[in-house]
Formats: C-alpha cells, structure tokens, sequence
C-alpha cells in the first residue's frame, strides 16, 4: 500500500479588536453579565438596521494589505440563511461573493526550521454569533447575545497543508500576525482566535479524499492532535474498504477524538445572498494609501532584517519577532546602544526574558523599560562594569533599587581597569600562591584559569578580566 | 420547473417549518408561481451589464468605533418569552 498523503485547510477565525460591534454600537468586552451588551440591532428586532463600523472594515483592509492580498475596492455583505437561537436574525451577515481579502500568502516556520508559504483563499468579515448555554438549565437552553454581532474575519486557507505540524506552524503565523498588527488580542481561551480544520487524505497522484471539517478548535496544541486523530482515523477507514462520509466533526480533547457533530444531509444550505440592508463597502484610493502607509514594518521583514543587517542568529531574531511589543523594546534599546545588537538581544532573551517568565509578565509589565536597559547595557560597553557584574545590577533594578548608575556608584561596583592597580594585586596574588606558580612555569597550564579566578576574587569581580589576563600572563611568561 | 415534494421538505426543514400534509399542495402552487416569475425574470437581456449587489448606486455609510448603546437587558427582559439569569430561555437545542 502507498503511503496516505493528508491534504488540510484551515479556516481561523479571527476576532477583531474594535470597541463596538460590526454592526452596532453594543461593547465588545469579554465576561459581561449576559446581555447587557445586546443591542437592539443585536437582538434583531424589527425595524433596526445595521451599520457598519469603519474600524472593522480597516481592520480587515489592514490584513489583507499585510499578506499581499488583492484588497476590494467594493466588497459586499451578504446573508447566509440559517436557524439557531443564538443567531436571532434567522442568518448570520458575512461576505460571499466580492469579500474584502481575496489571495495572499502566509509564511509560516516549522519547529524544524522548514517554511512554508500557505496560499490564502480568502479573507472575508462577518458578525460572530451569539452563545447557547445548554448544561445550566434543564429543558431549555439559555442564550447570551453578548458576543452576537462582535466583528470576525474569517481566512481561509487554500488545501495546502500536509501535516499537523504545518497547521500549527501556519495557524501560528498567522496568530503572530493579526496581534502584530493590531487587529486582534489572540486570546484562544476566550475564543478570540479559533480555526476549523477542513481535513482528508488521498493517495498521490490520486483526486483529493472526501473532507470532514472539525469545528471550533480553539488551542494550537488540540488543532494539532485533532488533526492527527482525523488523519489517522480516515486513513484506517480506507485501508478497511470504507467510505469516507463528508461531515462535520467537533473535537473532544479529554477523550482525544473526534466525533460526528452533523452529516452532509443537515449540512450547509445557506441561501447566501446580498443583505438588502447593507450596500456595498467601497474604500477609496487615499484610503488605501494611509492604510498602506499605517501599515508597521511586518515580522518576515523584520526577521530578514535582523539576519541580514544585524547578524543576529536565527534563534535570536525568532524571539524578537515573535510579539510586536518585545520586538520594538529591542528597536528601542538598539537605538541607545547603536552597534550592539548581539548584545542587547542577549540582554533580552536572556535576563529579561528569564524575569518576566519567573513574574509571569509580559514586555509591557517589565519593571525595567527600554531606556533603563539601554542605560545598564551602556556601562557594559564602556567598560565600567564586566558582564558578570551587570547581572547583579540588572537583578537590582528588577528590584527596583534604581537605575544601573546608581545601583553601580551605591555599591561601588566600577570596574578597576587600572592597569597599576591591577599589577600591584597580581604581585601580591603570585606572592600568595608561590606552589600554584611554580607549577603553572612547570607546565601545568590550567592553573592560569585559577589564578584568574583567585585576582578576580580579590577584587569581588570588579577587575577588567581582559586587563587581568594580559596582566597576569606577562607576570607568568617573563619571568619563566 | 416545478417544485418536487423532496425539495419542498428540504425548504421547510430549513425554515423549520412544521409544514402539515394539508398545506403542502397550497404552497407548492404558490412556489411554483414564483419560480415562473424568476424564470421570466431570467429571460431579461442583461448580458450587457455589470451585476448589482444593490438597486442604488451607494456606498455604506459607516459609523466610528465608539460604543454608544447602553444596556438594554431589561428592555429586552420585557418582551422576552423567558428569561431567566439574564438569558434568554429557548427550547432545548443541542447540535
């Protein structure tokens, strides 16, 4: 038997972060008392209209934009017909044909270093629904329409995909990139990032395989094990000579499986057609140019650059553009401290990094801000401290002690990079250790790396260590 | 074209309509007649021109990103059937 090749699209919803919903002016705030963010509009009572909010339409312009999407200058909404109570209007206002975000791609990197450039679809905005409570009352379900009409975009990816492991990589991507952008707060937990994952699997060279789509997975780590139970599910299907129905699934992450939610008979019917209450949305050229202008400089330039221009490993210019906030900390202590990239990256990923894990902080929450940084990592560079001492200091600011000079001058921490003062010690260390010199000059070289240790002890590591090992080896070898 | 009585249950499972076998006939003429009309509608000559998505020739206009409602819950409570914690109560659904 020829080995199975999965074939995965995905479809991530993506939660907009504006204020007011798509279509009224109703709060979008997450973990309200149940319907008091429900307008009128929301509750689709009669006589009410929609309008659109500016905010989601450039929200959504601002993606498109940023993938290299082909942007509708006229995109229109349309009605997908369907009856669930969460949805009181009897259809749910999306966009089907004309969508605002049409192509574009999304580089995503695989944990092992591989990229991939996953085509898209689509992208195209519509209103979320409402949500059903059904485990809180016996005979009833109860509905909440807080979060009825709260702005999405939903994008679509072409069947591109092969492997959990790219489905996560891109859904990942993508993630970074909607908070990069500012357009969404990629909180999966409360349901603001969330993918369905259209999956099946043929034999190459073979038509594609009968897809079966989970629905509403809202963690990267259940998408990836969704997926693979699906693949692994359809392939022992078909090894045993049976069909593949089309349906819908949803995801069971304490049993880990998947499950028939609803077959194709109940499946999609949805009537699209244009809302008669909406008419087209239109963005006109000098729209188009500001927000193209707006637009930040993108985590794949940014990455490139720092590779290029900056030398940073790849490791490093990973870390530093995962999160916009951390990645201009770094812009910004670069520009204090011009020429040092290596250095402050290190700075970040390491100590800074290391404290605002043990806090439990994110970069906006860091006790220590960029110029408070750039001011510690300055006295590195000229000298006035080693890299030893500078993790005392650091460690000081943290505990909000002061900024590095006054830590420094409070605790006498200059570095002695006086080359008589240091000599003077190493006299008085040679005369200390006469047995360990002798056997250095005898040949016994690692005992340079403890005498080394011995000077830069006496002097509580303050001493310059380059100046201490020039110093000491000219005492050492001219004397041999 | 006319409407088969598959497609007419298929219509009325998505409505959800609980369509008694008394109506069926009624309305299956009354679709029928508005299939005519779409078929005579199809016969028009607008190979010519741009399809509209609207009969005006507009734009949206769009609001600014502010919240301007306030909570309505108890006006909705009003005329809500059931309402119960601050939820609407329906008949029991679960897909």
């Amino acid at each position: 038997m020829s080995a199975w090749q999965p074939v995965i699209g995905l479809e991530i919803h993506v939660q907009l972060q504006t204020c007011s919903k798509l279509f009224s002016g109703a709060s979008t705030a997450y973990g309200a008392e149940p319907n008091t963010q429900t307008s009128f509009v929301d509750a689709a009572l009669p006589g009410t209209l929609p309008v659109p909010n500016a905010e989601a339409i450039r929200m959504a312009a601002r993606f498109g934009l940023a993938v290299g999407a082909e942007v509708a200058a006229e995109s229109i909404f349309a009605r997908k017909n369907y009856f669930y109570p969460d949805s009181p209007k009897g259809y749910q206002i999306s966009q089907y044909e004309q969508p605002i975000v049409s192509g574009g791609s999304v580089l995503a990197r695989l944990d092992d270093g591989r990229e991939i450039r996953v085509q898209l679809t689509r992208a195209h905005l519509e209103e979320d629904a409402g949500k059903s409570l059904h485990d809180a009352f016996h005979a009833a379900s109860g509905i909440d329409l807080n979060r009825a009409g709260t702005p999405l975009i939903e994008v679509v990816s072409e069947p591109v995909l092969h492997s959990s492991a790219e489905a996560v990589a891109y859904m990942k991507a993508v993630h970074r990139l909607v908070r990069w952008l500012g357009i969404c707060d990629g909180n999966l937990q409360e349901g603001s990032f969330r993918c369905d994952a259209n999956v099946s699997v043929h034999q190459p060279g073979t038509p594609l395989g009968t897809r079966c789509e989970i629905k509403n997975v809202n963690s990267f780590r259940f998408v990836e094990k969704a997926i693979d139970y699906e693949i692994e599910r359809q392939i022992r299907a078909l090894e045993n000579g049976e069909r593949i129905v089309q349906e819908t699934r949803l995801y069971d992450a304490a049993a880990n499986k998947t499950r028939t939610m609803r077959s194709k008979e109940d499946a999609e019917d949805y009537r699209y057609f244009p809302d008669p209450d909406l008419p087209p949305i239109r963005i006109s050229p000098a729209e188009f140019e500001a927000l193209r202008a707006a637009l930040p400089e993108l985590p794949d330039a940014r990455r490139a650059r720092y590779l290029d221009a900056l030398g940073l490993t790849p490791y490093d210019a990973d870390k530093l553009t995962e999160d916009r906030a951390i990645s201009d900390y770094f812009e910004a202590v670069l520009a204090s401290t011009p020429g040092q990239p290596k250095l402050v990256a290190n700075w970040i990923n390491g100590e800074l990094a290391a404290a605002l894990n043990e806090a439990q902080a994110d970069i906006g929450a860091s006790r220590i801000g960029a110029a408070d940084l750039a001011g510690l990592l300055a006295r590195i560079v000229d000298g006035s401290i080693s890299g030893k001492i500078a993790k005392d200091v650091f460690a000081a600011m943290w505990a909000r002690e002061g900024s590095a000079d006054a830590i420094i001058d409070a605790r006498g921490l200059r570095q002695i990079s006086d080359s008589g003062a240091i000599g003077s010690m190493l006299d008085a260390l040679l005369a200390q250790f006469p047995e360990q010199v002798a056997k250095y000059r005898a040949g016994d070289a690692k005992l340079f790396q403890f005498l080394v240790g011995q000077a830069m002890k006496a002097t509580r590591g303050q001493a310059n260590p380059a100046q201490v090992n020039a110093l000491l080896r000219e005492r050492l070898d001219a004397s041999r | 074209m006319a409407i088969e009585t598959a497609q007419l249950h298929h219509l009325a499972h998505l409505a959800r309509l609980d369509l008694p076998v008394a109506e069926e006939q009624r309305l299956a003429q009354d679709l029928n007649a508005l299939l005519g009309l779409v078929a005579q509608l199809q016969d028009a000559a607008v190979d010519a021109l741009t399809p509209m998505a609207h009969p005006h020739d507009v734009a949206a206009s769009l609001r600014p990103d502010r919240v301007d409602e306030i909570d309505r819950s108890s006006e909705l409570e009003r005329i809500a059937p059931l309402m119960q914690g601050g939820l609407f109560l329906v008949p029991k659904v679960i897909e």
